[in-house]
């Protein structure tokens, strides 16, 4: 997992990757490689497939055709847990988290698989103090420290959002895949995020993808910026050059994007 | 030292632990407080019940695992140390011989269970189990020869805990029996088997299979193999069944059909776990502890109220003993109304300041 990778190797990269849904193609034979230290932006409209890209390549459904590569290991038949346990970290668009379980419990059972120590029946779950601390540390991250104690349920949605980004950095994980991470948060909420993100962009040798409808988010962060419509990469290059085509001019000034739906 | 023992896991309600050491003390003196072989037959059943509803809320409760086969591993345990005691004789090494066959019988059979079927959803689960379940029900009926059929198999115990054996002079008034020595046996079994259960469910394991009860699309997106997991639940709760299933026989001195593999033995477990709460390990004692009495008692209750409304028309046919069951039902309906989280999910909740 923590092999050197020298920059012209990517160490995630796509290969004719496709999926279908009935007669649907959501994901259209997308090649594409990202490499450490760099951030990605995946922008387009509404059902462009940003979300069922991330889904084929950590696992949660099955590609119809193509490939995954991490550190040029073919990890496309492998199931999810194998995924994620080789550095795939995803942050879902839709929350998904533990919500009977506490703050602080949810992400000390994402520290403890990255741990390795899910089979551990019987020593003390209180016991494992270092555990407990690098929960703590992450909670300190994603500001919800003075929430340790509140199920997940029961906390507000900006809080849920940051929570979701918590699970992920839980992981340390080599690939990080933020699906629209301050979508419906509060304006005063949002920086908390994107510092993160930045934050894990300069430790430079993770490598960052970012699905991201405001332009001035994607602006700020991207080093570069990859558009999907209909399923197919239709522009790839430097963000500056990518905002201006008229293919990202179409999509986003056409239709404004409407973030009330979406898959996990 | 008390930390490891509960594995940090405290009643954390004064009521609840108010409950918890009664029904300890109950249970620990009941040969002594309460003479007789009725009441220690109660007590007897209680010890086992907690232990058996025990695992299986391991499964439901803290995995979201629903098994309609709990009793046909409480019948494989039972089975076993039944056959094993009667072709082979009784003696230790055959109580041992049955009861580590019918454990490792039984960790086969949910394992083949659990590969097959965990991948695919609770409802067809549990259909599954019920299926597998009913099959062995019938064929241990039909075995005649193995199983001893409809009746089951009478069988001798070692006599270290064979009723009729006098062992010491009477002690406070009890005579000494093989039967006291059965009961503090069990007792001390189930008490061990308990806070087994209570330390893994309080493990890093058993966080997990909370986490996989909660959303086990995000367990396996954290790096969980999720089936893995369900699967040790559902074999370490089928053994510890089974386990409970050969206690049973070697108290009853008995086994059959009707006495572990009932129907109306599941529908026990599954009020048992209602009444006491799910997902907590201290449902299993006040649940078993109160449903086992209630069955147990409320008929006679039921009998010295109704001499006291003899000749009243309506009322007195309503507390008629053989109403029990209707008092029983209703008990059951308000309970599931007024704490749709057990027992003791009410008093913990009312602990903690939540409504
Ligand atoms: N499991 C599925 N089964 C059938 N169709 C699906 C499935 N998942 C996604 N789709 C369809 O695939 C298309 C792409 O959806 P996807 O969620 O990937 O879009 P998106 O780019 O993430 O959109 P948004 O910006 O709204 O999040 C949509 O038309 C969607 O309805
Ligand atoms: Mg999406």
């Amino acid at each position: 997992m923590n092999q050197p990778t020298p920059s012209h190797h990517p160490v995630l990269e796509t290969r004719g990757l496709t999926v279908r849904f009935g007669g649907h193609v959501a994901v259209n034979s997308v090649s594409c490689a990202f490499h450490a230290g760099s951030l990605t932006a995946i922008v387009g409209p509404n059902g462009a497939g940003k979300t069922t890209y991330f889904n084929l390549i950590s696992g949660q459904i099955p590609t119809t055709a193509g490939e995954v590569f991490l550190f040029g290991e073919n990890i496309s038949k492998l199931p999810t847990p194998s995924r994620t346990r080789r550095g795939i970290g995803r942050a879902f668009q839709l929350t998904n988290l533990f919500p009977f379980l506490t703050v602080q419990e949810n992400v000390r059972i994402a520290v403890q698989a990255r741990a390795g120590m899910g089979l551990d029946l019987f020593s003390l779950w209180s016991n494992h103090r270092e555990l407990l601390e690098k929960a703590e540390y992450i909670l300190e991250q994603v500001a919800l420290t003075s929430q340790r104690y509140t199920q997940a349920r029961a906390l507000p949605h900006g809080d849920q959002r940051k929570l979701e980004v918590g699970l992920m950095l839980a992981l340390e994980p080599e690939v990080f895949m933020f699906d629209e991470p301050t979508a419906g948060m509060s304006v005063d909420e949002v920086p908390v995020i994107l510092d993160l993100i930045k934050k894990i962009k300069e430790q430079g040798n993770k490598t960052l993808l970012l699905v991201e409808h405001k332009m001035d988010v994607v602006r700020e962060l991207a080093d570069r910026i990859i558009v999907l419509h209909n399923g197919t990469l239709v522009a790839d290059g430097e963000p500056e050059e990518v905002i201006a085509s008229p293919i990202v001019q179409e999509a986003y000034l056409g239709a404004a994007p409407d973030k009330s739906k979406g898959t996990r | 030292m008390l930390n490891s023992l509960f594995s940090g896991d405290f009643p954390r309600s004064r009521v609840l632990t108010a409950m918890l050491i009664i029904t300890f003390v109950g249970l620990l003196l009941t040969p002594f407080i309460f003479p007789g072989a009725r009441a220690m037959n109660v007590g007897a059943k209680i010890c086992i019940f907690i232990v058996l509803v025990a695992a299986f809320d391991l499964m439901l409760g803290y995995t979201g695992i629903l098994s309609f086969a709990h009793t046909m591993f409480f019948g494989i345990g039972a089975y076993g140390v039944a056959i094993a005691c009667d072709k082979l004789g009784p003696d230790w090494s055959s109580v041992l011989i049955g009861m580590g066959a019918g454990m490792v019988i039984s960790a086969v059979i949910a394992l083949v269970i659990s590969l097959f079927s965990l991948r695919v959803r609770t409802l067809y689960f549990a259909m599954i189990t019920l299926a597998v379940a009913s099959a062995f029900h019938i064929l241990c009926s039909q075995l005649g020869e193995v199983t001893g059929g409809e009746d089951g198999i009478n069988f001798m115990v070692p006599d270290l805990i064979h009723p009729s054996t006098q062992l010491a002079e009477p002690f406070f008034g009890v005579e000494i029996t093989g039967q006291i020595v059965a009961y503090y046996g069990l007792f001390v079994f189930a008490l061990v088997v308990f806070l087994f259960i209570l330390r893994v469910v309080n493990s890093p394991f058993g966080r997990v299979l909370q986490a996989i009860r909660d959303n086990e699309f995000r367990a396996a997106a954290i790096g969980y193999r999720v089936v893995v997991f369900r699967s040790i639940s559902t074999v370490l709760g089928s053994v510890i069944a089974a386990l409970a299933g050969s206690l049973l026989a070697l108290w009853l001195r008995y086994n059959g059909p009707g006495s572990t593999l009932g129907f109306d033995i599941m529908m026990d477990i599954l009020l048992i776990v209602v009444i006491g709460g799910m997902a907590t390990m201290y449902g299993s004692v006040i649940g078993a502890a109160i449903y086992l009495i209630a069955q147990n008692y409320l008929q006679d209750l039921l009998k010295l109220v109704q001499a006291d409304v003899e000749g009243i028309p309506v009322i007195s046919g309503m507390l008629h003993p053989d109403r029990w069951l209707l008092w029983m039902g209703l008990a059951f309906i308000i309970c599931v109304y007024y704490f749709p989280w057990g027992i003791v999910g009410k008093l913990r909740m009312r602990a903690l300041g939540i409504k």
